[in-house]
């Protein structure tokens, strides 16, 4: 059968998200008393707000495929994501992954005070590599990221960076490792073009060892190179779902009303 | 559900059968404790690279680095003694009040920063938690595993301060070792809990400052121990002799001193340290591991 080869790594089934955000927009309730109250007779307090983020979403990835997440601002598109890497509870339905999925996202940082050296130590580490491991793909992560190309960048400590380069870094450490799944949030959109390209072969090699790669991007072209399927969410629901062609076409043709 | 219809043409299954036929599980399911120790266990390079980057990092912009490793604790015990050596002489009864002061400090300050740091185990490392997967408690560990290494060195400079203040080097000293490895166990479970519950109520930091200060009244450091015995009886002087801290404490000052009153016979306070260390030290560890799919969340 045909269906053998289709291995499932993420299914989404229904899956509902709802975070609560405390805002501080109603007045008098920030105040010491109000909270005082609210602590004592543990009433729900009134200034927090129910965001439904994602609403019922089924979709099924396969293994080797790349699949872009398109959508406009706020449209759920990192709320699932970060769903799918288990850091966001399911308010209602659920979603299976096979593994641990691995978030990279923009605003992931690992130790902005050491130098980049050893938050690639430490990084690699961290996903359970060995340290004879370590030792050996240090060098080549450091070179893959180009950090060194201005310099000896590599020693000097990770706040000094610019935000591209830490992105850079850090998308070089995640993807020293075979995943599973990977999620990418935005984390490639700071590179520079050469990057960039760096960056979307190393995808396709991730897919082709069997992973399976979402990647959420406002740049239509990296998704384009990148993902042979799309999934286009709208205010947290599926528009549409399949091959990157297609969906890119009705997804332009709706930004442009 | 009509499963069993859709099942035997094989491609349309429920997503919940799919994914339970390939394996997969929902995001956020909850190793067993020994599947989870294991985990951990292979992840102890890890705890420790991320032990020493801390520490280098903490001290790594100040000149004088690691030198700061020995003189805070010297700095620390010589404020205290001319305070309360000095100016106050509060040495009431007590033949070497300097060492018996320090050794009081030193051992309470070991407690004291596992729990300041413990409670940012996870909320300070947030980033690193999101992007990548490994057991959460390598955090706590590794934070346990730095406040140890500190208390080692300041250990060291406790024993200088104890010889010089006129004590002999006995057998007793041995004891140290043990000593040693059962307030490190209480302090990593001490961490773990910190950690967990830090990570949940974030206003609990603000009270830290004020709950150690209580704690180590109740922990005879600034004054014997004996006064207790004198102001409190029945039930209070119980719970305040039974405070894990006052118990480690006077078991160093076993170790370390000649002749020295204790709260009770050194073999009642080897056994409740040891049942302390148990109770702490694997409490906390289930109560973080209980926890363990909800950091890094919201």
């Amino acid at each position: 059968m045909a269906e053998n080869e289709r291995i499932p790594t993420v299914v989404a089934d229904n899956a509902h998200i709802i975070y609560k955000v405390h805002s501080s927009a109603s007045p008098g309730s920030g105040s010491p008393l109000a909270s005082f109250k609210r602590m004592v007779t543990s009433a729900k307090a009134s200034n927090v707000v129910e965001v439904h983020a994602v609403k019922g979403v089924s979709f099924t990835a396969y293994r080797g495929e790349a699949i872009g997440l398109i959508g406009s601002n706020g449209s759920g598109k990192s709320t699932l994501l970060r769903a799918v890497a288990g850091l966001l509870p399911c308010a209602r339905g659920a979603i299976y992954a096979a593994g641990q999925p691995s978030l990279l996202g923009v605003n992931a940082a690992l130790m902005n005070e050491l130098p980049g050296a050893r938050n690639v130590e430490l990084g690699c580490l961290a996903m359970g590599m060995s340290p004879a491991e370590v030792k050996e793909k240090k060098d080549g992560i450091i070179e893959f990221s180009g950090i060194n190309e201005r310099g000896d960048f590599a020693s000097l400590p990770m706040r000094t960076y610019s935000s591209g380069m830490a992105a850079r870094l850090k998308f070089s450490i995640a993807a020293a490792k075979q995943h599973d799944v990977l999620l990418i949030d935005e984390a490639l959109a700071t590179g520079d073009a050469k990057f960039r390209r760096r960056s979307e072969a190393r995808v396709r090699e991730l897919r082709a060892d069997a992973g399976t790669v979402f990647l959420v991007s406002h740049s239509e072209q990296s998704i384009r190179d990148t993902c042979d399927r799309s999934i286009w969410l709208e205010s947290g629901e599926i528009r549409a779902d399949g091959p990157t062609d297609e969906v890119m076409r009705e997804y332009e043709a709706y930004m442009r009303k | 559900m009509p499963e069993t219809a859709v099942a035997e043409t094989g491609t349309e299954l429920s997503p919940k059968e799919l994914a339970r036929r390939h394996g997969l599980t929902a995001s956020g399911r909850l190793p067993s404790l020994p599947e989870y120790t294991r985990q951990l266990l292979s992840y102890r390079h890890f705890i420790q690279s991320h032990a020493s980057a801390k520490m280098s990092s903490s001290l790594g912009s100040t000149k004088l680095g690691t030198v700061w490793q020995v003189l805070t604790p010297i700095i620390n015990a010589a404020v205290y003694y001319l305070i309360f050596g000095v100016i106050i002489g509060t040495s009431k009864g007590i033949e070497n009040f300097p060492a018996y002061l320090c050794i009081g400090v030193f051992v309470f300050q070991f407690s004291q920063s596992i729990v300041q740091s413990g409670i940012n185990a996870i909320t300070g490392n947030l980033g690193l938690i999101r992007a990548l997967h490994f057991p959460r408690a390598s955090l706590p560990l590794s934070t346990a595993l730095v406040e140890i290494r500190n208390f080692v060195v300041a250990l060291v400079v406790l024993m200088g301060i104890v010889l010089i203040t006129g004590e002999p080097i006995t057998a007793q000293w041995i004891l140290l070792l043990p000593l040693l490895a059962l307030q490190s166990f209480f302090n990593t479970g001490l961490a773990m809990f910190m950690a967990r519950y830090g990570s949940k109520n974030r206003d609990i930091k603000q009270l830290i400052p004020f709950i150690m200060r209580f704690w180590m009244y109740g922990s005879a450091v600034l004054y014997p121990v004996t006064l207790f015995e004198d102001k409190l009886d029945g039930w209070q002087l119980a719970l305040v002799e039974a405070n894990p801290l006052l118990i480690f404490i006077e078991l160093y000052r076993h170790a370390l001193l000649e002749n020295v009153t204790l709260a009770g016979a050194p073999t009642v306070l080897w056994l409740e340290a040891l049942a302390w260390s148990l109770v702490v030290g694997i409490g906390g560890y289930v109560y973080f591991w209980r926890g363990e799919k909800g950091y890094g969340r919201g």
